[in-house]
Parts: C-alpha cells; sequence; structure tokens
C-alpha cells in the first residue's frame, strides 16, 4: 500500500543525503521524494511516498524520528490531505492531430506553455493516477521530453470532514 | 549565547571545549590535517593524550574507556586513512551504544571535493554509522556543532558522533562560543519523561506465575543495576542476560540464570521457552537472542527501551514503556507485587542442576573453560575483563561472573575481532586501579596486535589472556558442526612466537599446555596489578556449547552432552 510521509527537517546540508540513505541502508522503496524550503528559511518540507505495509512504514517512522535533523514526520491518510504533483510534457503534433491534442488538453485542465509548429509543451498538476492518466493519454502523440515532480501534500485543517 | 572578548583558533576552541566539558583523556594519531589541533592539544594541562599505534586501537580503547567509566570516549585521528581506519570502530559503537566523539581532520575548506592529499568525504561515509556527524565549516560553527555532538552521544541511546574539523577551520580565528554546561559525566543529561502505563506493566507481571526478566546492554548506559535487583527480588524473578547486559545484574545472585542465545547457558534458553512473561529491559532482542517471532512461544511479552523505534521492530510485544530505564522501573515497582512462585524458582533450580554449563575435563590439555574459571575465582571476579570475538568471548561469557556493571567490554553486536586489546588499554586507563584483563585468541589478537606497543609506552598494567588453538576456532567449530570437517582457510599454519613478542613489547609472558602446568601460569599471571601475557595451549577440536544452531530457535538448542547424537 503507497503512503504518503510529510516531514519536517531543518535545512541543513547534508539533510537530504541523511533521509534518502536512511531509505536505501534499511532496505525500504521510495516511489519519489519532493523537498522544499518552507517559509521558515531554516525548516525544509519532505514528501515522501513509499510503498509498504503499516509495519514497515511505522519503522520507517520511528527511523526517520531519530534522525536529529527530522522534527516532525506525518502520514498523510490519502482521504485527509491534499497530494499533488506536476508534470511538463513536450510532445509531437502533426496538422492532422493538432485539434486532437487541443481537445484532449482542454478536457484535462491542461495549461499549454508553447506551441510549435509539430510540437506542444504542457502543464499538468493532479493527484498521481491523474499524472499518470493524462501522460498515457498523451503518450500516441509521441512524448519528447517529460519532467515529473514527486509528489507534494498537505493535510486538510478540518480532519473532521473527511 | 556568550561571547568572549578574545578571538581565539578554532583548534584552540575544540581545545577548550573538551577541557570544560571535562575530559581528561583522548586517544589518537596525528597527520597533516589535524596539526594545528594537535598543536594546541601540546599546551593543554588537562587533556592526557595516548598516542596509539593505529586509528582503530584509538576508537576501541575509546570504546573500552566509555564503557567501563561511563563517561564519553574521544578519540583524534587526521584526514583520509587516518579519518577511514576509525570507520569499523564507529560502527562497533553503533552496535553497541557506546556514547564516542571522533575529531577528524579534514583538507582545507578550498580543496573540498578536488580528491587532495589525503582527502575523504568522511562525513558521507560515516551518516549511517554515526548518531550524528558534522562537517564544520567556519570556525564560528564550531561550539554549535561541538554542543550537539556531546548531547547528542550522551544523551537517550548513546553512540558515536563524528565532527569533521577542516585544517582551515582549525586555524581560523572566532569569537562565537556557546556557554555550556556539557558535562561527558554518566547520566548528566536529561531523560524524557516514562511514556506508558506503569501501572498496567506490573499488573500483568503480577499475573504470571512464571515471569522472567530479559536483561541487555540498555541497563549499562542506564545504570540501572540496583533498580533491576530490586525488581528481580520484589517479582522473586529469575533474571537472564545478553551478551551485553552482563554485570548489570550479578552473575552469582541465586535468580541469575546466566547468558541467553545462542551460546547462552541451557537453563536461560529453557527458561525462555517456559516462561509465561518475559519482561526485555533494554535489549533489542537481537537475532543471536530471538531469531523468530516465535520467542517465548507461551510468554506474554513486555518491553522497556529509551529508543522508541526498538517496539516491534523484530519480536511484537504486548506491554511497551518508552524511557530510561532506571526511570522506568522506578516507576513499575510501587505496583510489583511479590507473588509466590516457588514452584517456578523450583523448576529453574533444577534446570540448572540438570543442564550445567558442562564440558569434558578428562587428560592432559588445559581446557579453556577450566582455565577461565580459576582466573574467575583467584581474582574473586572483580576484574574489568575485554575480549575479542570468537570462542574465547563466549567461554569468558559462560565462566567469568559478573556481580557489578561497566566491567565486562566486549563486541556484541558487530563482533569486531581486534576489539579487546584496545579496549582492555582503554579501561585502565580509565580504572588504573582495577585488574584489567583482555581475554583473547590467537586470531583476534593479532587484528590489533600493534597496541602492545601502547601498553609498554604508557607502562600501564594489562593482563592478556591468549587462547591458542592454532585456528580461528569459531569458524573450525562451524566448519566442523555444519561443513562436514572442511576446514576451509581456518587453520593458522603460522603463528607467531607470542611469549616472545610479548617480550619484545617489555612485556613478561609465559606459554602453557599442560594441565600440571596451570596453578603456576595462573600465578604467574595474576601475581601483580603489572602487565603480562599468558599463553593457554588449548585442544583446536574444543568446541562452545550450549549451541543454538544458525537460522534455529530455543528449542534446538545443543548441550555439550549432546554432541554425540549431533554428530551421527
Amino acid at each position: 500500500m503507497k503512503h504518503t510521509l510529510s516531514i519536517l527537517v531543518n535545512n541543513h546540508p547534508g539533510v537530504m543525503s541523511h533521509v534518502s540513505g536512511l531509505f536505501t541502508r534499511r532496505g525500504y522503496n521510495i516511489d519519489s521524494i519532493a523537498v522544499g524550503v518552507t517559509d521558515n528559511a531554516d525548516v525544509s518540507s519532505m514528501t515522501i511516498v513509499l510503498n509498504g505495509d503499516d509495519f514497515i512504514v511505522g519503522q520507517v517512522k520511528n527511523q526517520l524520528l531519530k534522525l536529529p535533523d527530522v522534527l516532525k514526520v506525518q502520514d498523510m491518510a490519502y482521504a485527509s490531505s491534499v497530494q499533488r504533483e506536476l508534470v511538463l510534457i513536450s510532445f509531437s503534433i502533426t496538422e492532422t492531430n493538432r485539434s486532437e491534442a487541443l481537445t484532449i488538453c482542454n478536457g484535462f485542465d491542461v495549461k499549454i506553455l508553447e506551441i510549435t509548429e509539430d510540437s506542444l509543451l504542457i502543464e499538468f498538476s493532479g493527484n498521481s493516477r491523474q499524472v499518470t492518466n493524462v501522460i498515457s493519454v498523451i503518450k500516441p502523440f509521441g512524448i519528447r521530453e517529460i519532467s515529473r515532480t514527486g509528489q507534494i501534500a498537505i493535510a486538510y485543517r478540518n480532519q473532521n470532514a473527511v | 549565547m556568550s561571547s568572549t572578548t578574545e578571538a581565539i583558533t578554532g583548534g584552540r576552541l575544540m581545545v577548550e571545549l573538551l577541557e570544560e566539558a571535562g575530559v581528561e583523556i583522548v586517544f589518537g594519531y596525528p597527520g597533516g590535517a589535524i596539526l594545528p589541533f594537535y598543536d594546541e592539544l601540546y599546551h593543554s594541562k588537562k587533556i592526557k593524550h595516548i598516542l596509539v599505534r593505529h586509528e582503530q586501537g584509538a576508537i576501541h580503547m575509546a570504546e573500552g574507556y566509555a564503557r567501563s567509566t561511563g563517561k564519553l570516549g574521544v578519540c583524534i585521528a587526521t584526514s583520509g586513512p587516518g579519518a577511514t581506519n576509525l570507520i569499523t570502530g564507529l560502527t562497533d559503537a553503533k552496535l553497541d551504544s557506546i556514547p564516542i566523539l571522533a575529531i577528524t581532520g579534514q583538507v582545507s575548506t578550498d580543496a573540498i571535493g578536488t580528491d587532495a592529499f589525503q582527502e575523504a568525504d568522511i562525513f558521507g561515509i560515516t551518516i549511517p554509522i554515526t548518531k550524528y556527524n558534522a562537517l564544520i565549516k567556519k570556525a564560528d560553527d564550531l561550539s554549535r556543532h561541538f554542543e550537539e555532538a556531546i548531547k547528542i552521544a550522551m544523551g537517550g541511546r548513546p553512540g558515536p558522533v563524528l565532527l569533521d574539523f577542516p585544517k582551515d577551520v582549525q586555524l581560523e580565528k572566532t569569537t562565537v562560543r556557546k556557554a555550556t554546561s556539557l558535562k561527558i559525566a554518566p547520566h548528566h543529561y536529561e531523560r524524557p519523561k516514562v511514556k506508558g502505563d506503569p501501572q498496567e506493566f506490573a499488573e500483568a507481571l503480577n499475573q504470571a506465575k512464571r515471569p522472567l526478566l530479559y536483561v541487555g546492554g540498555g541497563a549499562i548506559n542506564s545504570f540501572a543495576s540496583a533498580e533491576i535487583k530490586a525488581l528481580a527480588e520484589k517479582a522473586n524473578a529469575p533474571v537472564t542476560t545478553t551478551l551485553m547486559g552482563l554485570g548489570a545484574f550479578p552473575g552469582t545472585h541465586p535468580l541469575s540464570v546466566g547468558m541467553l542465545g545462542m551460546h547462552g547457558t541451557a537453563y536461560a534458553n529453557k527458561a525462555v521457552l517456559e516462561c509465561d512473561y518475559i519482561l526485555n529491559l533494554g535489549a533489542r532482542f537481537d537475532d543471536r537472542v530471538a531469531k523468530y517471532q516465535d520467542f517465548a512461544p507461551n510468554a506474554v511479552r513486555a518491553h522497556v527501551d529509551i529508543d522508541a523505534a526498538e517496539f516491534n521492530k523484530r519480536i511484537n510485544v504486548d506491554y511497551i514503556l518508552h524511557g530510561d530505564l532506571k526511570d522506568a522501573i522506578r516507576e513499575i515497582l510501587p505496583f510489583v507485587k511479590g507473588g509466590d512462585r516457588t514452584s517456578w524458582i523450583d523448576n529453574i533450580q533444577s534446570l540448572k542442576k540438570n543442564h550445567p554449563l558442562d564440558f569434558d575435563n578428562s587428560g592432559d590439555s588445559i581446557k579453556p573453560q577450566d582455565f577461565l574459571h580459576r582466573v574467575y575465582t583467584k581474582t574473586k571476579g572483580e576484574a574489568i575483563v575485554s575480549t575479542d570475538v570468537g570462542q574465547h568471548q563466549m567461554w569468558a561469557a559462560q565462566y567469568y561472573l559478573f556481580d557489578k556493571p561497566n566491567t565486562w567490554l566486549t563486541s556484541g553486536g558487530l563482533g569486531t575481532m581486534g576489539y579487546g586489546l584496545p579496549a582492555a588499554i582503554g579501561a585502565k586507563f580509565g580504572n588504573p586501579d582495577k585488574m584489567v584483563i583482555c581475554v583473547t585468541g590467537d586470531g583476534s589478537f593479532q587484528m590489533c596486535i600493534q597496541e602492545l606497543a601502547t601498553i609498554a609506552q604508557s607502562n600501564l598494567g594489562v593482563k592478556i589472556l591468549l587462547f591458542n588453538n592454532n585456528f580461528l576456532g569459531m569458524v573450525r567449530q562451524w566448519q566442523e558442526l555444519f561443513y562436514e570437517e572442511r576446514f576451509s582457510e581456518s587453520q593458522w599454519t603460522y603463528n607467531p612466537n607470542f611469549v616472545k613478542l610479548a617480550e619484545a613489547y617489555g612485556i613478561p609472558a609465559m606459554r602453557i599446555e599442560h594441565k600440571s602446568e596451570i596453578d603456576k601460569g595462573v600465578d604467574f599471571f595474576l601475581k601483580d596489578n603489572g602487565s603480562a601475557l599468558i599463553e593457554v595451549m588449548i585442544p583446536a577440536e574444543e568446541k562452545v556449547f550450549p549451541m543454538i544452531p544458525a537460522g534455529k530457535s530455543q528449542q534446538d538448542l545443543i548441550e555439550f552432552k549432546d554432541l554425540g547424537k549431533l554428530k551421527k
């Protein structure tokens, strides 16, 4: 089962290798990792998506909390948090399929960043399933380049609404 | 924060911080990238520096010092190879939770990352084997990193920390200095409040008919011996200890069933099978003790530990108390009732009688078990004993009974051959008035044998009990039992003359081979508090029993008397 961990860490050099190293060392598999500084310049937020049962995730949390630079670890339940990924895709189009491509983009709420004679550059954000879905729909056109962020997440303030 | 008005160099500041924290002794080896620090150390009147022969020796000495005194052990090395020679010791200290501060020289900050002479990324290399590490990029950052390092090394579950100290930062001037109240004395740091329900915990114990206490190395780090004894006596519960926990509960106490696990006593391991309640006090259900989920199959399991990550890590438990062991037991004690457990205690006594530690002492050859027992008797069990790793380590754990904590120094988690001699040296520096004995084998001894020179140079009284069977005995034992006697590369076809070797370092030495020489040998070895080496020739085929074969559980324990069955 996939779990999303939101981790607050001290914004020091080396913290990233402490955290990511912990996963490789203890044999846990990470699907994605996304890092950014928070409103406090001394603190970074990491979102890690990993596959594992509750036992594994419990172990990961315990081991993370032993790192001196880790301030907080939160296991984000899917229903009680917003989870987003961003993808940039450059793909080929021809005169004959150009309008089909544009229709798809409109339908998916995709942002168009650049149009050339034979290519489109688009931006899309959504949850992992939606991003994967967009990629699979675009794929037949011929993807030239793709760049996908890891997942980021934040918990809803009102947890009772779930 | 307070600042000194006068700017001093990073090297000077490091020396002053060590002095203020109460560090009296450091073990190290100088080299290019750490010279500015050594130049400042030269002026220190408070810190004694022990010049070793190899950095691995330095860190094991720091470990022996730390384990035998409860204080922080400090070691120093230069950059590159000096620093990488600390790796084994850092890993050892991490696994056995020994508080160590390692200070390493580093190439100047402008040369970092250029593959400079004697450059190694020791910060990166030591991430997984330290509790905390830092590369000090500016002298202004030093006191902050130093404080973090000491607090983390000594606080909570202790462990090794490393400060990587570039040469130019050692020379850089700074006025930034935190006013600290750091002390390397044991149990100085504030302990977290105990989390959990001590009453519920005690109730489970009260309901047990056949309780067993299982005590680990955490009991030593927590200085919880008195509390454990009080708990055992109040609950009338037998006590078994892990290899790391030896000495935390008196080995001679009527409630002691000795060590459990792979080479533990048969009665301790049988008690694990029969108990209906097992209370883990600062141990970690290590795989040499608890291989499978069916560990203590008939028991309710309870666990007290300072490290929350240890709960349910390998073996699931029913009750958890998170916190310092000493504090936790103090909270449990008032709720503990002294139940009538006569039949359980009688049962334990009959297990002890029917399944004693045993070996064949007929014939003319000297048996290590017998010799260790005599050393134990002669020293009245009051020596500090360090060991290397292998058969001799297990015999020492079985036949030397430890009544006090901090008197047993062994590499438990990592199983580091070469640990014993330097650990004994470190312990002797920390306990000059006590007898310190290193029990070693002809394999392990040669892994840090160069530290004989440190003994000689410091005029130190360290006793070395060397069991020589011209084999890697434990490897040989496994090959005999599980590899159809194919002794692949376990025999030393050449060994030096250990007596002459010791004498070359000015250490009186003697070799004995026959039973008739035992008394003479013991007298020679223990006649005063000075250094001595005794080489005891033992039969290569002598094995450590009992034994739980690798991958098996307590049920599969092989005793000495079962050997015939096993061989068929």
